[in-house]
């Protein structure tokens, strides 16, 4: 009974196709928006997740001022760290691996004809084995060039290629507002942050060139530090707390002038933040997917007025009420499960299109894909019940002389 | 079977049947007591004019519809109280159906048409072909299996929807208006294929129609008028063999 019925629905599907197309085009575009919107979600927070990875492993960032933002009213009011801070860091803390002091400051880079407007990363040869950075090209700072606040500078991929274009830069002297230094390295490209910035876009020079030569003080604007591989991360924080309250001499019960960020902190807070949201499209995307279910119920039910004749005709060679009920049901959840997989593969290709124009990784979930296809079936059931009952329950009489 | 066998069974046997629709002050008597008997192998015509209750007992008979008082026996089982599941079991499994409009289902191959009521009775699929091809030969359309209705002139249609009806071996088979859409012709073709199977496969027909000319190839005569049974007379058919 089972097999005859879905023989009967298929020909009927397939006897009329336009009509078919049109049933599932709700559900396929339901189903696909579901998995695309997933699909571009999963890899946001993927991306996320690397990012985050790239601003270097098990890194602590100190910074001076209170709060999340390091807002410039708290930065500027609390006083600065000092290289004995650093120095204290290095001997005082177990645990960390590298410690880098930064100063930072925007500025304008000139080299020939080309000028390029920038940040300058003032800070010492840790820099890029706490960041986990390694250089495309050239040398770290010397000892000798970091204790004399020598004029050399390592750049950064996005201000090698403004201002060298495909030009070998190593050995150029580039102009930094009145400095002019020296180019002995290049990094290689770390690309956006999860934060929208580029990362690239720097010139990494001793921390005493610029604090000498560019901003004019000794100050230390934050501190780099990271863990050894298999120390805990909240273990070093608390310790480089409770040293740096000691030095700056917090009150116990008071807040700290400085802050210290954990980086997986900020990296679970914005996966957590992508997730939501993915959520939140997900279901924006499933109240299509309803629709797309009554756009099946609203053309079954016309479908089933149309061929009442031929519900009468199949009543009279001998189909029984549950026959027809069961035809009609089977079409349905036949055309929703199509639609299902048509919607799946769009939402699939939709989703992997995406992802690459986002620059974002295509992550596929099983999960999504199978909840879409139960979920249009489903759907099937639920709509096409009403009218296959309507369909059933028709009189064999009334329907044999309709017109 | 020429003349009239000694004892032969009824197939239909009506005895005092009524059906009355609506309530009250708008209920309408399409059948005031009908008494009528249908043997196996008769060729019956049933004629009136419109509002004459035929089509209303053809349904009736056709168990497509209950009679409202009166008995109903099919070979010999009372159906006026069967459920509309029994009753569909019973057209499947013993009518057949032809009608005025053919109701072929459209954009579907004749020999699917002719398949569906084998279909409907879990005949499996090697079998259901043979079957349907066989019965589009008998009727002449042998070689047009794979046609659609909108392929077929109406008198094509209409054998196919004959040999829809004659596919399950049927005890009877009604015919409601079957030459109503077709020209004088066709209707004669569509005529002596009708004979042919009531006198070479003995099928039992009852066929519905107002034209005396098409009657007039049956050996029976009934005429209803205002819900009764108005004559019953043996005919003598045309040969225009």
């Amino acid at each position: 009974m089972f097999g005859n019925a879905i023989i009967l629905a298929l020909r009927e599907i397939r006897r009329n196709v336009l009509r078919s197309t049109l049933t599932i085009l709700g559900i396929v575009i339901g189903v696909g928006a579901v998995i695309t919107m997933v699909t571009i979600g999963e890899g946001a927070t993927a991306q996320v997740q690397q990012d985050i990875q790239k601003l270097g492993s098990n890194l602590l960032q100190v910074f001076r001022g209170q709060g999340f933002g390091g807002g410039g009213g708290a930065r500027s009011s609390a006083p600065p760290f000092s290289m004995e801070d650093v120095n204290a860091i290095k001997n005082e803390v177990a645990g960390v691996r590298a410690v880098a002091p930064t100063i930072g400051t925007g500025t304008q880079a000139i080299y020939g004809n080309s000028n390029w407007s920038t940040q300058v990363q003032g800070t010492d040869d840790q820099y890029i084995s706490v960041r986990d950075w390694p250089l495309a090209s050239g040398r770290n700072f010397s000892e000798s060039e970091l204790r004399a606040g020598a004029a050399v500078c390592i750049l950064g991929a996005t201000v090698q290629r403004e201002l060298f274009g495909s030009e070998d830069p190593l050995g150029a002297n580039v102009r930094l507002g009145k400095l002019s230094c020296q180019v002995i390295g290049t990094l290689t490209s770390k690309g956006q942050s999860g934060f929208g910035q580029d990362q690239d876009d720097l010139v990494v020079l001793p921390l005493r060139t610029v604090q000498r030569r560019i901003v004019g003080n000794a100050d230390v604007n934050s501190i780099m530090v990271s863990a050894r591989d298999g120390v805990s991360t909240e273990k070093v924080q608390a310790d480089l707390e409770s040293l740096l309250r000691e030095r700056r001499k917090v009150r116990p019960g008071a807040d700290p002038d400085f802050n210290v960020r954990d980086l997986k902190e900020i990296s679970s807070a914005m996966t957590q933040t992508t997730r939501v949201l993915t959520s939140l499209l997900a279901a924006v995307a499933a109240v299509s997917l309803l629709v797309g279910g009554v756009g099946i119920m609203n053309i079954m039910l016309v479908s089933v007025t149309e061929r009442t004749r031929e519900i009468g005709t199949r009543l009279a060679v001998g189909a029984m009420a549950r026959d027809v009920l069961l035809q009609f049901l089977i079409e349905a959840v036949t055309l929703a499960a199509f639609g299902g997989i048509i919607g799946i593969a769009l939402g699939l290709s939709a989703g992997a299109l995406a992802t690459h124009a986002f620059h974002v990784p295509f992550v596929l979930n099983v999960g999504i894909v199978m909840l879409s296809f139960a979920f249009s079936a489903a759907v099937g059931i639920i709509f096409g019940y009403f009218p296959a009952r309507r369909a059933a329950q028709l009189d064999p009489i009334e329907a044999l002389r309709h017109e | 079977m020429t003349g009239m066998p000694s004892a032969p069974t009824p197939i239909i046997d009506l005895s005092q049947v009524t059906k009355i629709y609506g309530h009250g002050a708008g209920e309408v008597r399409a059948l005031r007591g009908i008494d009528l008997r249908i043997n196996a192998g008769e060729f019956i015509a049933v004629m009136g004019p419109s509002g004459s209750g035929k089509s209303t007992c053809m349904n009736v008979l056709g168990c497509l519809d209950t009679p409202t008082g009166g008995t109903y026996k099919f070979l010999g089982v009372p159906v006026g109280n069967m459920s509309p599941d029994q009753r569909a079991l019973l057209r499947r499994n013993y009518l057949g159906f032809v009608f005025q409009g053919f109701n072929l289902l459209s954009r579907t191959t004749a020999l699917e048409n002719v398949e569906l009521p084998l279909v409907y009775r879990h005949v499996p699929k090697e079998q259901r072909r043979a079957l349907a091809r066989k019965a589009l030969q008998e009727v002449g359309l042998g070689g047009r299996e794979t046609h659609v209705p909108s392929q077929l002139s109406g008198g094509q249609q209409q054998r196919v929807a004959i040999a829809r009806a004659i596919v399950t071996q049927p005890q009877v088979l009604f015919a409601d208006e079957p030459t109503g859409n077709l020209d004088t012709a066709t209707s004669v073709e569509i005529m002596k294929l009708l004979t042919s199977l009531n006198e070479q496969r003995g099928i039992t027909i009852a066929m519905v129609t107002h034209e005396p000319d098409i009657a007039g190839w049956t050996r029976r005569i009934v005429r209803f008028r205002d819900g009764y049974i108005e004559s019953d007379q043996i005919n003598e058919p045309v040969r225009e063999l």
